[in-house]
């Protein structure tokens, strides 16, 4: 690893450019979860300042890009919808805390056991749900809109085959946003939505009663945002580790997530996490350290508190014309392909993740429905034992563990001949229940006068072996 | 003579590392130089569709190795160069910075439209290097 000097002040003139670019290009996707979950525009721009600027100090990944993202926007919603703002804000605190120590117990080692099937099936399950949070949009309102917010997602399409400096998105909305002043054509603005910060955010405690009746409503949520904003920061490392071909402190980026959301809160933002996209413009624009991070969420800041008025007349078609793009770009369009190549059980798990996140609208049930599911599938597959045998000599292969001995001790209820030998060469002993059953089928031949004989044991299941017999 | 094809595991690439190699083999002293971009727009998806970050590299290994395994065959030298990057932008530093003599590299293939949306790496990287370039269709 580098020193924390390096990660800091080793690409400064780099980090500050990609830091910049990425400032720009939080912008509209912030204002986007906001209106996503129906806050107010502040909450979503506040929480994405804070979160990049603490993450670049306690992150473990330099580089990284955190934020308000669409993942916890979508949780969020009901929640918001349900209870209001103060209750948001406590969930906010409350994932915070619960990432700190999943952090501190080591989680990002988990991380090993979510297949990639289940990452497929959580990011196709998000691209779907942020492009149905904008359909309205699309189709719901006037024709204007319609046309202004079709014509955006063709400018972020297009914009970046000539021009590539400025991130498309912010270039569409500003062209855009202008077309409708001088135009006049009326349409939802940024405006309606609520007021924009024309200062930096203040630290304050959430207004909620402190008892057991809130933290039942706040804490399936706070489960739910930090499942998936641990996901999705830790997948964001490795592809960023992958990127520049450094290694990270994963743990280290789950604690740093859950002190940013912590503190977050009490400066009236909602839960973020790690965003992908906004990392990966990041890395390409020449981001590498930690100066990156601090510099997006600053220029972030600057820029709204400058220019919050002009902000304010965005009209919101434009809007949801971008984040139709970052939906298709959060859509792995790869997994058609993935479905035609891969294990038939694995399309099965992404599948399901799929389905479950779409109709629960919890990303977090769908995830941890996915890792069962694909843990049982890997269960089924290796507990696969088959017994071969020719005169006598019985051959076993594949381990034997809890899940395949009822197998094991079946092959061996027609045998015929008075003297066997067993042979455990290509299986290994895993646990009590192969002991068992090697010792049940023993006394059971034994019982009908066959003579048994067992070789062939690796040195790990001879010692489990005489270890429990 | 420094000889480079620059290959993304497709089809076509095959088709240009084989010219490369047969070229190769009729000059003398010369080297091959198996140039491999990860694309930097494609880390994400290829993350996802990979079952861990080991798979991922062995994934991109497969794709070099059939290519170095023919050049050996052919009794060519030849290394390989993985990098990292925007494929059209590495390539292109990477040939002008090891002043190599001859770059080959396989064209997609693209419709018009295709080229004008996700632009053509070989046409890019022909208008950019400093060294002859040979495109294989």
């Amino acid at each position: 690893m580098y020193s924390l000097k390096q990660q800091w002040f080793g690409n400064v003139r780099a980090d500050l450019l990609a830091g910049i670019v990425v400032g720009l290009a939080l912008i509209p996707e912030a204002l986007a979860f906001a209106f996503i979950v129906g806050v107010d525009p502040r909450v979503a721009l506040y929480a994405s300042f804070t979160i990049a600027v603490i993450t670049s100090f306690v992150g473990g990944r330099p580089g990284l890009i955190s934020a308000a993202t669409g993942a916890m926007a979508l949780v969020l919603v009901s929640l918001m919808a349900d209870h209001g703002l103060q209750y948001v804000l406590a969930a906010t605190i409350l994932t915070g805390i619960i990432q700190l120590i999943l952090g501190g117990l080591g989680v990002a080692n988990l991380m090993r056991f979510i297949p990639n099937s289940v990452m497929l099936g959580f990011v196709n399950a998000l691209g779907i749900m942020i492009f149905m949070s904008q359909l309205g949009y699309w189709f719901g309102s006037t024709t204007t809109a319609f046309l202004f917010a079709m014509i955006t997602l063709i400018l972020v399409y297009a914009i970046p085959r000539f021009f590539t400096a400025i991130p498309a998105p912010l270039i569409a909305i500003v062209v855009m946003t202008a077309i409708a002043l001088f135009s006049g054509a009326k349409m939802q603005t940024i405006g309606d939505l609520g007021t924009m910060p024309n200062s930096l955010p203040t630290f304050f405690f959430p207004d909620i009663p402190l008892n057991f009746e809130t933290l039942k409503i706040i804490l399936p949520y706070s489960l739910a945002l930090s499942i998936v904003g641990l996901l999705e920061s830790l997948l964001t490392s490795q592809v960023l580790d992958d990127m520049t071909d450094t290694p990270s402190n994963k743990n280290r980026e789950a604690r740093g997530q859950g002190i940013a959301n912590a503190i977050t809160g009490f400066f009236g933002g909602m839960a973020g996490c790690a965003l992908i996209g906004q990392s990966i413009i990041n890395i390409k624009s020449g981001g590498r350290g930690r100066l990156s991070t601090f510099t997006a969420g600053v220029f972030l800041m600057f820029l709204i508190i400058v220019l919050g008025d002009l902000v304010t007349k965005i009209p919101m078609p434009v809007l949801a014309g971008v984040m139709i793009m970052v939906s298709m770009t959060t859509f792995n369009w790869g997994s058609f392909k993935f479905m035609k190549q891969a294990p038939r059980t694995e399309s099965l798990v992404m599948l399901i993740t799929v389905v479950i996140i779409l109709y629960t609208h919890n990303l977090a049930i769908g995830v941890v429905v996915g890792v069962i599911l694909s843990a049982l599938f890997f269960v089924a597959k290796i507990s696969r034992v088959t017994v071969t045998s020719h005169e006598g000599q019985y051959k076993i292969k594949g381990p034997l563990f809890f899940a395949s001995t009822t197998k094991f001790i079946q092959s061996f209820d027609n045998v015929t001949e008075e003297d066997i030998v067993i042979n455990f060469e290509d299986s290994q002993l895993w646990d009590e229940s192969a002991v068992g059953a090697i010792f049940k089928v023993v006394q059971k031949l034994e019982g009908k006068g066959v003579k048994v004989k067992i070789v062939g044991l690796n040195s790990s299941s001879e010692q489990i072996y005489k270890k429990l017999l | 003579m420094k000889i480079a094809v620059a290959i993304d595991g497709s089809e076509n690439a095959l088709r240009a590392a084989k010219h490369a190699i047969q070229l190769a083999q009729y000059v003398p002293e010369a080297h091959l130089e198996i140039i491999y971009v990860a694309d930097y727009n494609k880390a994400k998806d290829e993350r996802l569709l990979a079952q861990s970050p080991e798979s991922l590299s062995l994934k991109r290994e497969q794709k070099v190795h059939p290519i170095l395994e023919l050049a050996t065959e052919a009794g060519v030298k030849a290394d390989v160069t993985m990098l990292k990057g925007t494929p059209s932008l590495e390539i292109i530093k990477y040939v002008n910075d090891k002043e190599i003599d001859q770059l080959v590299i396989g064209s997609r293939g693209l419709s018009t439209f295709q080229e004008m949306v996700l632009g053509s790496v070989s046409h890019k990287v022909m208008k950019h290097v400093d060294c002859p370039v040979t495109v294989v269709k």
